[in-house]
């Protein structure tokens, strides 16, 4: 079986996670001796192919930020494999790295925040470019305003500061430095969450325009399903550290398979009349805490269908249709047909 | 869908171009620091042309009050304590200014280290916490048994006790910048970390270290007069503020005036140079500020 969500094996494939782990010691006591883990990531796997956007989805502190994070080596993985456009990049040290990130860029959550505030806009998006030695003088000042009219900024901006410029602004800014070195994969970790809903349309059309014209593969990060619905070729649904589901952008809205999706996507106000509306499920107590998360299915604690074998085998992802990947134990594969809810 | 690119702001109105003296009504404590220091400087690089011989013995002279002919009076051997305050000054100021310079670079350097690598981290500030400890009189006192006494073994007296109060303020500002996102951005687009050191995290511990320099300066200042009062400090043939005093303690019922004026000299700098940290502090610190 290939790993789970890949359509088909390609050589296009930018990204391939397999089995990716980040756990984050808690330390406690005069010593500071580990008392346990958080385990924010515990065993992802799937692959991105080139102009493709896979988006994670999943309720806050279930581990999607930190998947992207640990692929832009800002975390060090615990466990597993990293490999972008064919070499495993979870084990090179952090001089090592460096040449690959020219391959891998990242958007960020904040715009405020994730722009120096003592650097001018130009200043800014011209690291990337002065880092790995790709332009200098009035080739540099070109290749930045050049960028900066690409992401929809006037290229007389440079000479400012991040303050002064609008929330969107700022995300231009930091996508046009990530789009700097001219990278193969782009990490969006939530970019437009900051943002008002009246730029987000607009940066979420930039970003969507970026992909076509430069064949970008995405590793977006979002708990918005609307915007998710947007941009997203295939969508993975992340739980507790583990993906429950990956399946492409209309299986998974049409036909979600593990009971978490089906919940999540309950929960999304519809604004189309014309869709059916859903049957709601909604979903009683809290998240487990990943530092100590159930026995077998993680969902068991929340699940509506709930059964006895839940709480002691942890289900696999199992491919139940094409390029349809679930982790639920109602959900035998295609040939033992379906369990309806 | 096509972009739509948000208008950009208009160019900022002609921001009014606050005067001069808009700025030193906002910032008083800065300005009367700073002339008061800016005298002081003057005259401790003007002072062998402002005063006369300070090591001049004149027996019948001897513990004369302060009059036209001696400012601040004479002392036991006939010297002109005015000469000596004035001389005195240079010492103060070179102290001060060198062990702010030292400690603040030292600790900069340290600080930023510790901040940035946090391995190396532990190890280093369980030492400075051990540097912190020993009180600079004493390991001042310790150096000149070992050596001959010298202005340059009490300015590495002083500083060495002080850097550690440095690094664990640029450690602290570092830990804090290091936590910021735009270093993980930074580190994301391939920045060296002397680069990010440099260029992301080092100016903004700017401010911080400047107030920090002003207070260490005072600091130093103070603790070299009382190094000389100990007689530990600077060497009796150069005066110093510390040493007039001392020497004055013994006559001081009878000529008060000999520990008076380097006394008041002395309380006027450290005033002026905390006055000049304050208003600094307050410039520079944004949540101060914007109380103003």
């Amino acid at each position: 079986m290939s790993a789970p969500g890949t359509p088909s094996p390609s050589a296009d494939v930018v990204l391939e996670v397999k089995d990716l782990k980040k756990h984050f010691p808690i330390r406690k006591g005069l010593f500071s001796s580990v008392v346990g883990h958080v385990q924010a990531v515990d065993g992802v796997s799937f692959s991105i192919r080139r102009g493709e956007a896979l988006c994670l989805v999943g309720e806050s502190g279930c581990g999607k930020s930190t998947v992207a994070r640990t692929i832009a080596r800002l975390e060090e993985p615990t466990a597993g494999s990293i490999v972008l456009n064919g070499t495993d990049i979870s084990a090179l040290g952090e001089g090592e790295i460096r040449p690959y990130r020219r391959q891998m860029q990242m958007i960020f959550q904040d715009p405020y925040s994730s722009l120096n505030p003592r650097l001018t806009a130009g200043e800014i998006v011209s690291e990337p470019l002065t880092n790995f030695g790709l332009a200098m003088g009035s080739d540099l000042q070109a290749r930045v305003a050049s960028l900066f009219e690409r992401v929809g900024l006037r290229a007389d901006a440079m000479a400012k500061y991040p303050h002064e410029f609008s929330g969107g602004q700022r995300q231009r800014l930091g996508i046009a430095r990530a789009l700097a070195v001219s990278p193969q994969l782009i990490l969006a970790d939530e970019p437009l969450s900051a943002l008002d809903v009246s730029v987000q349309a607009q940066v979420l059309n930039l970003l969507i325009d970026l992909q076509d014209e430069l064949q970008l593969g995405y590793l977006f990060v979002s708990h918005d399903l609307a915007v998710v619905e947007h941009i997203g070729h295939r969508i993975a649904v992340m739980y507790l550290g583990r993906i429950v589901e990956i399946a492409d952008n209309a299986s998974l809205f049409d036909t979600p398979l593990h009971p978490y999706t089906e919940a999540l996507l309950a929960a999304a106000p519809v604004p189309e009349v014309q869709r059916t509306k859903r049957e709601r499920i909604i979903l009683t107590g809290d998240v487990p805490s990943p530092s100590a998360p159930p026995s077998g299915c993680r969902f068991h604690t929340r699940c509506p269908y709930v059964r006895p074998e839940c709480s002691r085998i942890d289900p696999p992802l199992v491919e139940v249709a094409p390029g349809h990947h679930v982790a639920c134990l109602l959900r035998p594969g295609p040939s033992a047909g379906h369990a309806a809810p | 869908m096509a972009i739509v690119a948000e208008p950009l702001p208009a160019p900022a109105s002609t921001r009014q171009q606050s005067g001069t003296m808009r700025w030193v009504r906002r910032h008083k404590t800065i300005v009367v620091g700073l002339v008061i220091l800016a005298a002081l400087f003057i005259v401790a690089v003007a002072a062998p042309w402002l005063a006369g011989d300070p090591l001049q013995f004149e027996p019948t002279n001897r513990l004369k009050k302060p009059s036209g002919e001696f400012w601040f009076g004479t002392d036991q051997f006939g010297r002109d304590v005015y000469s000596r305050v004035v001389h005195g000054a240079r010492i103060s100021l070179i102290v001060g200014l060198c062990v702010a310079a030292l400690a603040t670079f030292l600790g900069l350097v340290i600080g930023v280290l510790c901040g940035y690598y946090r391995r190396i981290d532990g190890i280093v500030m369980r030492f400075m916490d051990g540097m912190m400890s020993i009180p600079a009189i004493l390991l001042a006192i310790a150096l000149i048994t070992l050596m001959k006494a010298s202005l340059f073994i009490v300015i590495v007296a002083i500083t060495i006790p002080e850097i550690p109060r440095v690094v664990r303020l640029v450690r602290s500002v570092v830990l804090s910048v290091r936590a910021r996102p735009f270093i993980d951005a930074a580190i994301a687009s391939g920045t060296r970390n002397s680069v990010i050191m440099i260029r992301h995290i080092l100016p903004n511990t700017a401010a911080p270290l400047i107030v920090q320099a002003t207070y260490v300066c005072a600091s130093a200042i103070l603790t070299e007069a009382g190094l000389s009062f100990l007689g530990a400090g600077t060497p009796p043939e150069i005066p110093s503020w510390g040493n007039v005093i001392s020497l004055g303690r013994t006559f001081f019922q009878i000529a008060p005036w000999i520990i008076f004026f380097p006394g008041l000299c002395l309380a006027i700098t450290v005033l002026a140079i905390n006055l000049v940290g304050d208003g600094l502090r307050d410039m520079l610190d944004p949540r101060i500020a914007r109380r103003m």
